[in-house]
């Protein structure tokens, strides 16, 4: 009992990890169609930023916005010079950002060498929560905390506010929306750099429990696909349905059968492909 | 006779005689690299470029047959012939599987569950240590010795490489020329209208799959033989990455653009890097700029403006390569 308990939290634990690296991706490609194959890469940059920033005598949360706003800025960046050339080419698009996943991959270990570093959680949530006989870390309960939080202020944020609206019109037709006088050149930029800005802070919340290392944008970017194929295109809470599924199966999986784990991952995704091409809650896809 | 037959015959020679031009040990390896890479980036060419169909997950057979090929041969006492025909048999019949799941989507699509597929392989090969040596690899393979030639030799295993290559590109050469290789070709410019005049446009994409995962495992046996070992690195997202960009750089659609792509990918990994530390970076920033400035890749884009340099006034060829792609799928 003991043992489900705690690795159904595990799970939790780590699909609200997920969620936070696939929320940014789902939106992105959910409008733009673009798979940004970067993203990965923005999740590491993010999460070294911090570490950095926390060297440097920031407080945690500090760190977190540094992590969060320098991807955000280089995302900005990268959709208006360089994506927005190859409009209309979405394979293009898609090539361009592993070049540039690359070229981040590289630049960070430049930086900041080959050795994988711990980020520091905040002090007020280091330790364990006691309930009932079981103990958990209380910095993982932050995270699915914020993992749901984030789900919520996302829902609103399309489903109550004008520009949800906007980007909502944009997933499901982005002609017509452009036609009723939507300006993708304000609404992509936008977007895109919300959906960077979640992954370096995602970065950032996932650095103690993940550490900071080289290759883990190439570690980090197939899962977040699968969380999004396995869910859905366009579709958030396919995103967070995706996400929590994938948790769990990791964390029982990785308990249960240790030599299988990482491909127990894909097993869901495959599944559905077979079974249910668009996702769980997704449209065509692609 | 036109350039370009006058071109390859020139390469074709120089291949020859490489090794004896060459002489250091060193840059008849990297030569037998470049070929080996070659046979990879042409095949998953049959896919991108001319099926239109773009994936991130073609390591899965250079790795599963270089894995299986080592596993039969060294650990499991098969002798040499039989382990690299099981291992080619087997890993075509992994991209008969693959194939079916991956041609679930088109675009995007196919091309985020190749890398998801690709994946699962690399964390098969990562975590299940007991079978697979996990990140120590699988080793002990030595090259054999057939008709009393020694493999070991570098310029022997080089010559090697260079019939299997000539066979692989005077294979996927017929191929691509052949009804079936347009009617490929046709499924990537017009799937609508190929499907409308009759033809099964999945079952022509499936079987091109097929084909190009069985170059892809004839390319990861001699990968095998000529490291002697294998390591989840060969299955690596990073891996089926650089392969991409191999055919694109090189040229997609093209049948020697890979080829060039190829050399870069390798000549960049293994003699610039002694220069240029990062050159990884650099290696993405050409990327990026062959896709931004000469989208249909270097041998097309080089083959485009020495044509405009020698004849002025003439409209340059219609793009090949994602840029040909880009305009069917829009």
């Amino acid at each position: 009992m003991h043992f489900w308990v705690i690795q159904g939290l595990n799970g939790l634990a780590f699909g609200s990890l997920l969620f936070i690296l696939a929320a940014g991706f789902s939106l992105i490609f959910g409008l733009m169609r673009v798979a940004n194959l970067a993203h990965g890469a923005y999740f590491m940059l993010g999460a070294y930023v911090g570490l950095s920033a926390i060297d440097n005598g920031a407080n945690f949360w500090i760190a977190m916005l540094a992590g969060g706003a320098t991807v955000c800025v280089l995302g900005g960046l990268m959709e208006r010079l360089i994506l927005r050339r190859m409009a209309g080419q979405p394979l293009a698009q898609v090539l361009v950002t592993l070049g540039i996943a690359f070229i981040v991959a590289d630049g960070c270990l430049w930086l900041w060498t080959g050795d994988p570093r711990p980020l520091p959680m905040p002090s007020e949530l280091e330790g364990v929560l006691r309930f009932q006989g079981y103990a958990f870390p209380k910095y993982r309960l932050f995270v699915v905390a914020v993992a749901f939080a984030l789900a919520a202020v996302l829902w609103l944020l399309l489903e109550r506010s004008r520009i949800g609206a906007m980007i909502r019109a944009g997933v499901d037709d982005m002609e017509m929306a452009r036609a009723m006088g939507i300006r993708t050149s304000v609404l992509f930029p936008l977007v895109f750099c919300l959906g960077s800005a979640l992954a370096g802070a995602g970065g950032v919340l996932a650095g103690p429990i993940l550490s900071v290392y080289p290759n883990m944008d190439m570690d980090m970017l197939p899962l977040a696909l699968v969380v999004v194929i396995l869910g859905g295109i366009g579709s958030l809470g396919g995103a967070l349905a995706g996400s929590l599924i994938i948790g769990f199966i990791y964390s029982y999986g990785q308990a249960l059968f240790p030599d299988l784990a990482y491909m127990i991952l894909f097993l869901p995704m495959v599944l559905v492909l077979t079974l249910r091409p668009n996702g769980l809650f997704g449209r065509r896809l692609a | 006779m036109s350039l370009g037959s006058i071109v390859k015959l020139i390469g074709a020679a120089a291949l020859l005689v490489l090794p004896f031009a060459i002489g250091s040990d060193y840059y008849v390896n990297l030569a037998s690299q470049i070929l080996i890479a070659a046979i990879l980036a042409l095949s998953l060419n049959l896919l991108v470029g001319f099926g239109g169909l773009t994936s991130l997950g073609h390591a899965a057979y250079l790795g599963t047959a270089a894995y299986l090929v080592i596993y039969l041969t060294a650990h499991a006492g098969i002798d040499a012939l039989s382990g690299a025909v099981i291992a080619i048999l087997a890993t075509t019949a992994l991209a008969m599987l693959f194939g079916f799941l991956a041609l679930r989507a088109t675009g995007l699509g196919f091309l985020m569950i190749t890398l998801a597929l690709g994946q699962i392989l690399w964390g098969l090969a990562f975590r299940w240590a007991s079978l697979t040596g996990g990140d120590n690899g699988l080793g002990g393979l030595v090259r054999p010795h057939p008709f009393g030639i020694d493999l070991g030799d570098s310029t022997a295993f080089f010559y090697l490489a260079l019939i299997v290559f000539a066979i692989a590109l005077f294979s996927m050469a017929r191929f691509v020329r052949s009804p079936f290789g347009q009617s490929l070709q046709g499924t990537r410019d017009q799937p609508r209208r190929m499907r409308a005049l009759g033809y099964n446009v999945w079952l022509i994409q499936w079987l091109s799959f097929v084909y190009a995962g069985f170059w892809g495992a004839v390319a990861g046996v001699l990968y095998a033989y000529y490291h002697q070992f294998i390591s989840p690195h060969a299955l690596a997202l990073m891996t089926s990455a650089e392969t991409l960009l191999m055919v694109i750089a090189g040229g997609a659609g093209t049948l020697f653009g890979p080829i060039v792509g190829a050399a870069l990918v390798i000549i960049l990994k293994n003699v610039v890097s002694a220069y240029i530390t990062r050159w990884v970076m650099l290696l993405g920033a050409i990327f990026v700029l062959i896709v931004l400035f000469m989208p249909e890749g270097l041998v097309p884009g080089i083959a485009r403006l020495s044509r405009t340099a020698f004849a002025k006034g003439r409209r340059p060829r219609e793009a090949a390569g994602i840029a040909r792609v880009e305009e069917r799928s829009a």
